[in-house]
């Protein structure tokens, strides 16, 4: 690995600067976000915790270009946002995979979408799907895989064209409590391996602190950062990083400090 | 002989259950005839039925493939002609508001009451038969179709949009495929509705066809012959339906009403 120059470390890969975000409803203007600064550094994990209705996934979709910002600037690349950016990949909730594509094919699809994969390409797809221990499953239909290996194969649709920046919205929400172990553990993993830029958005205070570098936190109504916390545990993180005191000491601060903020019960 | 009888009888055969039923129901008829001897006029026998067939099987083939002719073509072009519609309606803010109105205000009047404009228009030929059958199958493909095209995942939208898909590409990887079981539930209403659209066309004006047969039969108080008309409607139509039926699932294994079905079918072995 090359050390990156000192100009091109100074400069965020995403810049989001004064940006507010109002919906217009039928009583009146509703304030999404507002006053959103957050720079997130070249290979930087960034996780946004907040309660449900927080906006964090109107972040989401504001730095994916999906939605305009009301007010403000987010800029990503070094490119004002006009649309989704160059080198982008998306991971949501639903894995949203086609029915009547094999897995394979799914994964294929965001290069298919634009032009016909190419041989390499597809080596690349299969060998995604056995790093994520898909092997074996890439001519199976999506609604033969439980819910854990079809959120593994959309993870992999979305790294297969080698993005710079890959956002997460709340990926391991709709699984149970061990298969997202495993999930975050293997996201660990392959954001080590490769550093995508990534922005990650959860509800879940300990999987923030497991996975980030630094998390941003959000209140709700409208939608604004209260906190950010750097996390400096030593990497690369294993599961049995959450039983150590440090582990615990974030996630209490974390949450103590939603507390304060009477967003949630302690 | 004995083992080829008892899997026959035992176990789930669609099959064996659709032949029971319908000769079960013939039987009944049949004998409740003989019981109650009503007069020929008002319900004839289907022994009696079947044997007018016998008598001229020739012109009632001739006459039943014209009807199939006309609500075949009629059936075709609906559906090439809805989809275009369908999609245009999804794609064309301004489609939506002049077509897709105009076409669910004329879906509520009695669609039949129009035959004799059609008559009107386009003489006493194959056309208003055709155009009559096209007109009643369109309406359930262009609804269900315009249905089908709007209920993608939105998230998937989004996904496309972020892969920079074009219009053309969100439209045959995503829309189309994912409104096929709709298109396929319309295409089942319509199957149907194009037949009835034919013989309309044939009861308003026509010298061919079994819509014709009938009338020819009803003026001479033959009504033998009316049911042997109506007989070979009621079979070509569900034919037709079961025709249809096949092809979705040819085309949608993955969907999750034939899942059902493939699993089991694969747990019987």
């Amino acid at each position: 690995m090359t050390s990156p120059a000192p100009a091109i470390a100074a400069m965020p890969y995403v810049s989001m600067d004064q940006v507010g975000k109002t919906y217009s409803s039928s009583r009146g203007p509703v304030a999404a976000l507002a006053d959103i600064n957050l720079d997130i550094q070249p290979r930087e994990f960034v996780s946004v915790v907040g309660p449900s209705g927080c906006g964090k996934s109107t972040l989401l979709k504001l730095v994916a270009g999906l939605e305009n910002v009301s007010s403000g600037h987010v800029v990503v690349g070094g490119k004002p946002l006009d649309g989704p950016p160059d080198r982008l990949g998306v991971v949501f909730q639903r894995d949203v995979l086609l029915d009547w594509r094999t897995i394979l094919d799914n994964v294929l699809l965001s290069i298919e979408f634009t032009r016909k994969p190419r041989a390499d390409e597809r080596e690349r797809a299969l060998a995604l799907l056995n790093r994520f221990g898909l092997g074996g499953f890439e001519h199976r239909y999506p609604w033969e895989l439980s819910g854990g290996m079809r959120q593994r194969a959309s993870i992999c649709r979305a790294l297969l064209a080698d993005p710079e920046l890959l956002l997460m919205d709340e990926p391991f929400g709709a699984l149970d409590a061990m298969t997202r172990d495993d999930l975050n553990v293997e996201l660990a993993q392959i954001w080590q391996d490769t550093r995508k830029t990534l922005l990650f958005i959860t509800h879940s205070i300990p999987e923030a602190v497991f996975l980030s570098d630094r998390v941003v936190m959000m209140s709700k109504a409208p939608g604004m950062i209260v906190d950010t916390i750097a996390i400096d545990l030593p990497r690369p993180r294993r599961l049995a990083v959450r039983d150590s005191a440090e582990f615990a000491g974030y996630v209490h601060r974390i949450r103590h400090h939603f507390a304060e903020l009477g967003i949630v019960k302690e | 002989m004995m083992r080829f009888a008892r899997r026959w009888l035992g176990g789930d055969n669609e099959t064996r259950d659709v032949i029971v039923v319908l000769a079960a129901a013939l039987l009944a008829w049949e004998v409740g005839v003989r019981l109650f001897q009503p007069s020929p006029l008002i319900l004839p026998a289907p022994s009696a039925v079947f044997a007018a067939f016998l008598e001229t099987p020739g012109l009632f083939m001739r006459n039943l493939g014209f009807t199939l002719g006309m609500t075949c073509i009629g059936f075709v072009l609906a559906v090439v002609l809805g989809i275009g519609l369908a999609i245009g309606i999804v794609y064309s803010r301004f489609l939506e508001r002049t077509v897709y109105t105009l076409l669910v205000a004329l879906n509520s009047i009695p669609k039949v009451a129009l035959a004799p404009l059609f008559v009107i228009w386009m003489g006493t030929g194959p056309e208003p038969k055709v155009a009559i059958a096209l007109m009643l199958a369109i309406f359930p493909i262009v609804i269900d179709m315009v249905l089908g095209l709007r209920s993608v995942d939105p998230d998937m939208l989004h996904l496309a949009r972020v892969s920079k898909a074009s219009s053309w590409a969100v439209l045959t990887k995503i829309r189309f495929p994912c409104a096929l079981p709709s298109l396929f539930a319309g295409m089942k209403v319509a199957i149907s509705f194009a037949l009835v659209g034919a013989i309309v066309g044939e009861f308003v004006a026509g010298s061919r066809g079994i819509g014709f047969q009938i009338l020819v039969a009803q003026g001479q108080f033959d009504t033998v012959r009316v049911f042997v008309s109506l007989l070979l409607l009621g079979l070509v139509g569900t034919i037709l339906f079961f025709l249809v039926d096949y092809a979705e699932r040819l085309c949608l294994p993955w969907h999750v009403s034939q899942r059902a079905r493939h699993e089991r079918s694969t747990e019987r072995g």
